[in-house]
């Protein structure tokens, strides 16, 4: 899988706040990209733009050949539902929905077929080495065991890009180490593209393949870790 | 998304705020219940008055009167009709055409004439009657004392209850199996005419038309002892009867045997053409569907007809009118409703907006985000007609209740003013539910026009 980003370009508020101001980069298949920066630097628009959940003001982002800027709202859904998972900082998870339920939400708006869910689930929930304590609600659960919950729901739906931002920003650096683990192994396994936004530099060097840094919008450097 | 991950959906989420959704609901049953009774007591009024009449044996019933008599009635037909003189009258052959109409069950004279009783040496005066064998499903007779006539030409006489309390004040009921005497005027041909015995019809009929002046007739008092077999409370189809009530009734074909002699006979000499003629004809129909067919058909002789489906005619109207006015009184509570489904899901919008962020950032479109809190909208309402349905139904019963008790207090057979038809409870819960989702259009649309980026910024 390819990801061709040419160019990004995104005003907001009440004057143009340039989050992304032209950024090129592009992004093989099964890469491990860290994106590095200070708040504010962009990174996160950046991934917003790549998962398709922001429209680019100007220039394109390409996705095996298919410009999302071109893209109609509903098919922006189907390229997120279909070939993106997400994983937060604050885990987003839906508080008034058991691990179970969270797990097979994304694969109701994928129209899975209910016996096929709950089977996905158990197999989503296994990759990331949960298998216990499912019907529980996730207020529940440790911080680490809920990324592991949110890591799981954005495999539901098998997706080839996996986005995550700041996934280790709410776990203590055993508990995170331990979810980039995770994340590198799929990436690994499945074949799947990672991208990642963080600040922690160290960690970044010691998960990623290449490491992107960004500051006021821009790019600044790239560096392929050995 | 699918319909039953739609709703599954939906459901989970109104359980998540029990009490606001609930509330809600109750808002939104209450509006229904108030329709559903307001529009249920319009079906039973309507149903009510319908039954009376149709029991009052009036639908059934075509009136038929020559144009020739009570002319002014219908200005505008008048109009229509230059020369009423000329119109065809009411007559045996006219009779019997009408007899011979498709669903025609019987055609029988109104007779009207002046009578007195002679009981207990005294005399009393009062109007006579004659009613047709069919009166007896007349609700008049619903409290007959005593029995209906046993036969079409009985020597028997049936007594309105005012009557018979002047024969007998003491005990009126004591009068039922006794014999009276009726004295009456007995219509008899001038002994020009060839009959010595006033065969009526025949002896009129077979009178030269051409010596239409010398025509003419005598009124001889005669006597009549009949027995009398029944009181009856009040006058059948006294609503569609000439000014004085009649007191005294016989079978209809005993006063034509009798020649009972009417005041239309007097019309009639002067009017000088021959035959007998009749001043109304009452025409049964056998269906009252068939009626207005039958009415057409009259008219198409040239009579003037007058049946209860013209007066039902305004009375659809009034019924129209009035559900109307109840249904826009009991839907003022449903649109009340309607504002508070707006708020709870406005609400809810702002209450989930994390959430309606994350389900966009894991796949779901703007049109699913819409369908869900449609969905929930339209849920609320389908729960909210249910418990409509049952809230109206028991004010309804209620409602026949209070009715009931006070029908009793007044001596009223007690009758269902409230009733709530089938069609009305699908109609209820597909209202409401269309009211709902209307409701749910602006928080719908403003929970998929929700932009995820925002909703998911990290506080």
């Amino acid at each position: 899988m390819n990801t061709d980003n040419v160019c990004r370009y995104y005003p907001m508020g009440g004057g143009v706040i340039r989050a992304v101001d032209g950024v090129s980069l592009t992004i093989d298949r099964g890469e491990f990209v860290a994106l590095l920066g200070q708040s504010g630097s962009g990174k996160s628009t950046l991934l917003n733009l790549l998962a398709g959940l922001d429209r680019p003001t100007s220039g394109s982002v390409l996705v095996q050949d298919r410009d999302l800027a071109k893209l109609s709202s509903e098919e922006l859904a189907r390229y997120r539902r279909n070939d993106v998972g997400m994983v937060f900082q604050a885990f987003h998870l839906i508080p008034s929905m058991t691990i179970t339920e969270n797990v097979e939400l994304p694969m109701r708006f994928a129209e899975v077929e209910r016996a096929e869910r709950a089977q996905r689930v158990r197999e989503s929930l296994e990759r990331v080495g949960l298998g216990h304590r499912l019907e529980h609600r996730p207020s529940e659960l440790s911080g680490g065991e809920q990324q592991r919950v949110s890591l799981a729901r954005a495999l539901a739906n098998r997706p080839r890009l996996l986005l995550a931002d700041e996934p280790t920003g709410n776990l203590d650096s055993r508990t995170g180490e331990d979810i980039l683990n995770l994340v590198r192994d799929l990436s690994l396994s499945l074949g799947m593209t990672v991208v990642m936004v963080t600040h922690e530099r160290a960690l970044a060097e010691r998960f990623a393949q290449r490491l992107v840094f960004l500051g006021d919008g821009k790019l600044l450097s790239q560096e392929v870790v050995a | 998304m699918k319909g039953y991950d739609l709703f599954e959906l939906a459901v989970r989420n109104l359980r998540q705020s029990k009490l606001r959704n609930g509330l809600t609901t109750v808002g939104i049953s209450v509006g229904v219940a108030s329709l559903v009774a307001m529009l249920s007591l319009g079906v039973g009024l309507q149903q009510l008055a319908t039954r009376r009449l149709a029991g009052s044996g009036m639908f059934d019933t075509v009136f038929v009167t020559s144009k020739q008599d009570f002319r002014g009635v219908d200005r505008e037909e008048d109009q229509k009709d230059q020369h009423p003189e000329k119109a065809p009258v009411l007559d045996q052959p006219a009779r019997d055409k009408m007899t011979h109409l498709q669903y025609v069950t019987e055609v029988e004279p109104e007779v009207r004439v002046m009578g007195e009783i002679l009981y207990g040496g005294q005399t009393h005066f009062g109007f006579v009657t004659g009613l047709p064998t069919s009166a007896r499903e007349n609700e008049a007779f619903d409290n007959l004392q005593g029995k209906f006539f046993s036969g079409p030409e009985a020597d028997e006489i049936i007594l309105l209850n005012d009557f018979a309390k002047e024969l007998d004040p003491q005990d009126p009921r004591k009068l039922i199996g006794q014999e009276i005497t009726l004295c009456y005027g007995e219509r008899q041909a001038l002994p020009a005419d060839s009959a010595d015995r006033p065969q009526l019809s025949d002896a009129q009929n077979s009178g030269d038309s051409a010596s239409g002046d010398n025509f003419g007739f005598s009124v001889v008092r005669k006597t009549q002892v009949l027995k009398v077999v029944g009181i009856v409370q009040e006058e059948p189809y006294g609503g569609m009867r000439t000014v004085s009530r009649g007191r005294i009734f016989l079978p209809v074909d005993l006063t034509e045997k009798l020649s009972m002699a009417q005041f239309t006979d007097m019309r009639s000499s002067l009017r000088g053409g021959g035959g007998k003629t009749y001043m109304t004809l009452t025409v049964r129909v056998k269906d009252p569907g068939k009626v207005a067919e039958v009415q057409d058909a009259i008219n198409k002789m040239g009579f003037r007809t007058f049946s209860v489906l013209d007066a039902t005619k305004s009375l659809r109207r009034f019924f129209t009118v009035l559900d109307l006015f109840l249904g826009i009184f009991g839907s003022l509570a449903l649109a009340v409703a309607t504002l508070a489904i707006i708020n709870t899901l406005v609400m809810a919008v702002l209450e989930r907006r994390r959430e309606i962020g994350v389900m966009k950032a894991i796949g779901a479109s703007d049109t699913d985000v819409k369908r869900l809190f449609f969905a929930e909208a339209g849920a609320m309402g389908f729960f909210g007609g249910l418990l409509g349905i049952a809230l109206g139904f028991a004010i309804g019963k209620a409602i026949n209740l209070g009715t009931g008790i006070y029908l009793h207090r007044h001596q009223l057979p007690s009758e269902a003013v409230w009733i709530l038809p089938p069609w009305l409870i699908g109609a209820a819960i597909g209202f409401s539910i269309a009211v709902s989702l209307l409701a749910g259009l602006y928080p719908a649309s403003r929970a998929a026009r929700l932009d995820p980026v925002q909703t998911l910024k990290y506080e």
